[in-house]
């Protein structure tokens, strides 16, 4: 059990810390001053949060393990975020859609850590829950405003929908450790996850006049180590310090 | 480049505090200037409480009319309350 638990952490760990990392890519990048720095904020709590779920985890591994050999010395295929968090930045629409397809997510879930029989984690979850109600209400008002604006904007957005779709499913397809975490009562309410999105995804694309694509195919494989190709890259970036220089410090 | 309004930003830093202003930003709406004020100027728990105006809504008083609007009460010094004999029990004045 104890395995699945570290493993369901690493997995929440990465989301954070992956979506956190492209995001700060767009530091000095944003359209705008205002967005350069409430994408570079939201970045911030996202790592911020892969730090708190890391040292949880690295106190089930002992042996010397801390949040920066979780973070820093693992290679992609020991990484267990969903492959939606992984994709490029794209232009300003695809980033802002990436984000909102995963908050939508990630509100949902940390909504059922809450009630958690993990004292800890359901403690993440609380302080969690409010940075991510607040990236849900700021990707969903941009899903809207650029869904709903220009017909350049709206093109963007639907290009990217087009792009990202098929990188939802993984997230409602349990992982062994999500299941044994479930049936366990760390990761409460599995079934109902889905519905809560879909209904979420729903009522703000009808107000971003965006479609909501049927049933698609679905890619899948990164909650168990097999990423997109662009992970690697990303990795090697932000791996590059501690890589070159083990035990490096500020 | 963008041409969004420019908005005035006023930040209550707790309460019973006024509103303060504290900047200004550009926003498309009065929505993203609310989330724009917040990412922008309350990072570093700045404030309790938001307010957000667009600029040309503000009316400003013109610097040339300076001399006729403030140096009257210049030499006007008895309209401070200083000139009064407190009792010696009387603190915190």
């Amino acid at each position: 059990m104890q395995d699945h638990l570290y493993n369901f952490l690493l997995h929440l760990g990465d989301n954070a810390l992956v979506l956190g990392h492209r995001l700060s890519e767009w530091c000095g990048h944003g359209p705008i001053l205002e967005q350069d720095m409430a994408m570079t904020n939201i970045a911030l709590d996202l790592v911020g949060q892969s730090r708190n779920i890391f040292q949880l985890a690295a106190n089930i591994k002992g042996d010397g393990a801390s949040e920066d050999t979780l973070a820093y010395t693992r290679d992609a295929i020991a990484y267990k975020n969903v492959l939606l968090v992984e994709q490029k930045n794209g232009d300003f629409g695809k980033t802002i859609l990436r984000q909102f397809l995963y908050d939508a997510f990630n509100y949902a879930r940390y909504q059922r850590l809450l009630t958690s029989n993990n004292k800890d984690l359901a403690a993440i979850a609380e302080k969690s829950i409010k940075e991510i109600t607040y990236h849900l209400k700021w990707s969903s008002e941009w899903v809207i405003r650029l869904g709903d604006g220009t017909t350049e904007s709206s093109r963007r957005i639907n290009e990217a929908l087009e792009d990202l779709w098929p990188y939802t499913g993984e997230m409602f397809k349990p992982a062994d450790y999500e299941i044994a975490c479930h049936e366990a009562g760390i990761y409460p309410d599995l079934d109902g996850l889905k519905s809560d999105w879909d209904e979420e995804v729903k009522t703000i694309f009808a107000e971003a006049g965006l479609t909501v694509p049927g049933e698609a195919w679905m890619h899948d494989g990164g909650k168990r180590g097999v990423h997109s190709e662009h992970l690697g890259y990303l990795l090697a970036e932000m791996q590059f310090l501690q890589r070159a220089y083990p035990g490096q410090e500020w | 480049m963008i041409k969004w309004p420019l908005w005035e930003v006023f930040i209550r830093s707790k309460n019973g505090l006024n509103h303060k202003h504290v900047g200004s930003l550009h926003a498309a709406d009065a929505e993203m200037a609310m989330t724009n004020a917040r990412d922008v100027y309350t990072r570093r728990s700045e404030g309790i409480s938001i307010w957000v105006v667009e600029s040309e809504h503000i009316s400003a008083s013109d610097p040339d009319e300076g001399e006729s609007l403030f140096d009257p009460a210049n030499d006007k010094v008895y309209r401070h309350p200083t000139f009064y004999n407190l009792p010696d029990e009387l603190k915190h004045m």
